[in-house]
């Protein structure tokens, strides 16, 4: 009985952690078609940013749910009007910048915060079921995955501001008859996206040795969960992390941690065989 | 004029020795001592401190009157934790700079991809750093610690302060695996049983599963091999899981890039661990090895295992040069087959004939509030698992890495 119950709870964590990894990156390139190869040095600067802004005394929640993202949102605002904002609609384009920008970022962060391993400890005390010992933390990761895609959806569904944005990402040109200006709807939607990265890298901060590089180890599952997931971008979203995540913890549990990873991506390209558009070309069409 | 390819090929071998003369008259005045490692790039943090403290012992021994009465020089280069420029700068230091020594290398890696240029150029090559065991060639001599010597002082100790059951976390390559092979041999030598084994990747980060997996063994220690930055969330996770207090937990490689001043005092008090060299053994050597590391550089706080592995290299490699009364490779190696023996900053180390390996005293220390406080010291253990494959004296033409069946 304890033990389905840890088992659930390791699984909804995976899901949760695939949705945060992925949030920003289904922001940027669902929506928006640019391929952000910085993704990953997007969230270690929000795992960076959050424990700067814990070791100057800031609470750390604080620091992890606002700052974070505030100022990886930031980052991502300069970024968008320096390089992207030349490069909309050039797909490979983007790729060869954001790559550019990763291999920059990682080397900012190690001047700046030097080649070594960093890191906070997690602020929710672990606590028992039964016989076993359950990480308090990973209920906190699964709380912020399901709210923020309550918000994602309440934003783009619910609000003028998500109407007009999904809009212009669908015609440009027709928005721009409107009376919107595109140009400022893209900056602030790579914002949204940026901060989403950011907000994921602070959040997962606490459970990680934090290095320069430590992006690397996201980029590909972001990218994964995005593109399976297919055009719809909660739903697909949503769908995706949660199968990936199943997948993965189904054979973590019962062979190994390296077999669960293979069979992420085995699941990965047989899903991709099957529906190459995604997992929302077939299922949930038409849903946000 | 008619110029005469003979006459020519001439004049150009004259022009060419007159240019290296120089070279060659520098050379005769000062020893050269080649070093190679990763000062930037993914590897740096271990490479930065081996670099500082190659530097200090030169400078020391330049101090106190060079060797034979020539000053040590170093070339040094950056291999910007890249593998290819291994290879690349170990030709340049043997054949353009034809150094006297080389010291260097850090991944087992970046040691075989220069391993064999050093032995064709007949240049005498010190590796300085705790690997997996086994490479057996007479031109090479190791200075870190070999898995048995930790694994074997390590293992009965950990054992006996918590149970025979063990589960084991071992990184995902062949220093993880082999490691994970001797603790087995270990625990079974000892009574107890390996309840399971569990290999990571390099880059896992995440170990949720695996802390309910253990739950599920239900161990009485946790024995964890575990590499680089990705794998400190273990011990991390291990401790937000509030496991710390439940299972003890042992590591051979939690601490060699100082990952225990990364951990907070709660998540690492009490890791078990097992080193050659740590900052707080009180011994006259090391207070004054740290007071020289602090006078050069200021801040002691990243001297690590490695450094001080490197800079004892250099001591026995100097104590070697001394006996043979000349830098000649074969006088040497001869010199210091005697088993050469010095004290470091770490106790006494000695060469052993044999395997080319290092007899050195092994501390049994456990982690606390950031530091690694000393529990029991064993002196002058063996280097087993090498000892069982290799042996120069019979076989000294013998050059391979073994993998150690056990």
């Amino acid at each position: 009985m304890d033990i389905s119950f840890v088992i659930l709870v390791e699984m909804l964590y995976a899901v949760a952690s695939l949705v945060l990894i992925s949030a920003g990156l289904a922001v940027v390139f669902g929506m928006m078609k640019v391929i952000n190869l910085a993704h990953g040095e997007f969230m270690m600067m929000g795992g960076y940013a959050t424990i700067t802004a814990v070791g100057l005394g800031v609470n750390v929640f604080v620091a992890m749910l606002v700052i974070a993202p505030l100022i990886v949102g930031l980052i991502g605002l300069v970024v968008e009007r320096l390089v992207i904002r030349h490069l909309y609609g050039r797909l490979v384009d983007t790729m060869l910048a954001t790559w550019g920008l990763s291999l920059m970022f990682i080397g900012l962060a190690t001047m700046i915060f030097g080649n070594t391993t960093t890191g906070i400890s997690t602020p929710i005390a672990g606590f028992a079921v039964g016989d076993y010992q359950i990480n308090g933390y990973n209920f906190f990761i699964i709380v912020v995955a399901i709210l923020l895609v309550i918000a994602l959806y309440a934003l783009f569904r619910g609000t003028r501001a998500g109407l007009i944005a999904r809009g212009t990402m669908q015609r440009s040109d027709m928005a721009a008859a409107l009376g919107y200006s595109p140009d400022r709807i893209y900056m602030a939607t790579f914002f949204c996206g940026s901060a989403l990265s950011g907000l994921a890298g602070a959040i997962l901060a606490p459970l990680v040795g934090l290095v320069p590089t430590s992006g690397g180890a996201y980029i590909a599952k972001a990218f994964i969960t995005v593109i399976a997931g297919g055009p719809s971008l909660i739903a697909g979203l949503v769908s995706s992390a949660t199968t990936f995540g199943f997948v993965s913890q189904v054979f973590t549990f019962a062979i190994s941690p390296v077999i669960g990873e293979v069979a992420l991506l085995i699941a990965a390209v047989i899903l991709l065989r099957a529906m190459p558009q995604g997992i929302t070309s077939r299922f949930f069409r038409g849903k946000l | 004029m008619s110029l005469k390819r003979r006459e020519f090929l001439g004049g150009t071998a004259a022009l060419t020795t007159a240019a290296l003369l120089p070279g060659a008259a520098l050379a005769a005045d000062t020893i050269t001592l080649g070093s190679i490692l990763d000062t930037s790039g993914n590897f740096d943090a271990y490479g930065k401190p081996m670099d500082q403290a190659m530097r200090l012992a030169v400078a020391e021994i330049n101090a106190t009157g060079g060797l034979l009465g020539r000053e040590v020089a170093v070339k040094a280069y950056d291999t910007q934790s890249d593998m290819a420029l291994y290879s690349q700068y170990a030709n340049r230091l043997t054949r353009q700079d034809q150094v006297d020594v080389v010291h260097g290398g850090i991944l087992s890696a970046s040691r075989e991809a220069i391993r064999q240029t050093m032995r064709r150029s007949e240049t005498l090559y010190f590796y300085n750093v705790q690997y997996e065991g086994g490479v057996c060639d007479r031109n090479i001599f190791v200075t870190g610690v070999t898995p048995t010597q930790q694994v074997e002082v390590l293992v009965p100790y950990a054992m006996k302060k918590s149970g025979p059951k063990v589960h084991i976390l071992a990184a995902d390559y062949n220093y993880g695996q082999i490691t994970a092979r001797w603790i087995k041999k270990f625990v079974e030598d000892n009574g107890g049983e390996v309840v399971a084994t569990d290999f990571f990747p390099l880059d896992v980060s995440d170990f949720g599963s695996t802390i309910t997996k253990i739950q599920q063994t239900a161990p009485d220690l946790v024995v964890a091999p575990l590499v680089g930055g990705a794998h400190l969330s273990f011990f991390r996770q291990w401790a937000a899981a509030g496991m710390k207090d439940k299972i003890a937990l042992a590591s051979t490689t939690m601490g060699v890039g100082n990952e225990h001043k990364v951990l907070t005092a709660e998540e690492g008090n009490g890791i078990m661990v097992a080193y050659n060299y740590s900052q707080e053994l009180d011994t006259p050597e090391n207070k004054a090895f740290k007071a020289k590391w602090e006078e050069a550089y200021g801040d002691t706080s990243a001297i690590h295992e490695l450094a001080v592995s490197t800079y004892q290299g250099i001591l026995l490699w100097a104590e070697g040069v001394r006996t043979a009364g000349t830098t000649d490779r074969m006088p040497v190696i001869e010199a210091l087959e005697t088993g050469v023996s010095i004290v470091g900053p770490a106790g006494n180390i000695a060469i052993d004939p044999q395997t080319h390996h290092a007899t050195l005293d092994v501390h049994i220390m456990e982690v606390q509030d950031q530091g690694m406080t000393v529990v029991e010291t064993l002196n002058q253990v063996e280097p087993l698992d090498t000892q069982a494959v290799c042996n120069l004296q019979e076989n000294p033409d013998d050059n391979k890495q073994y993998e150690i069946q056990i």
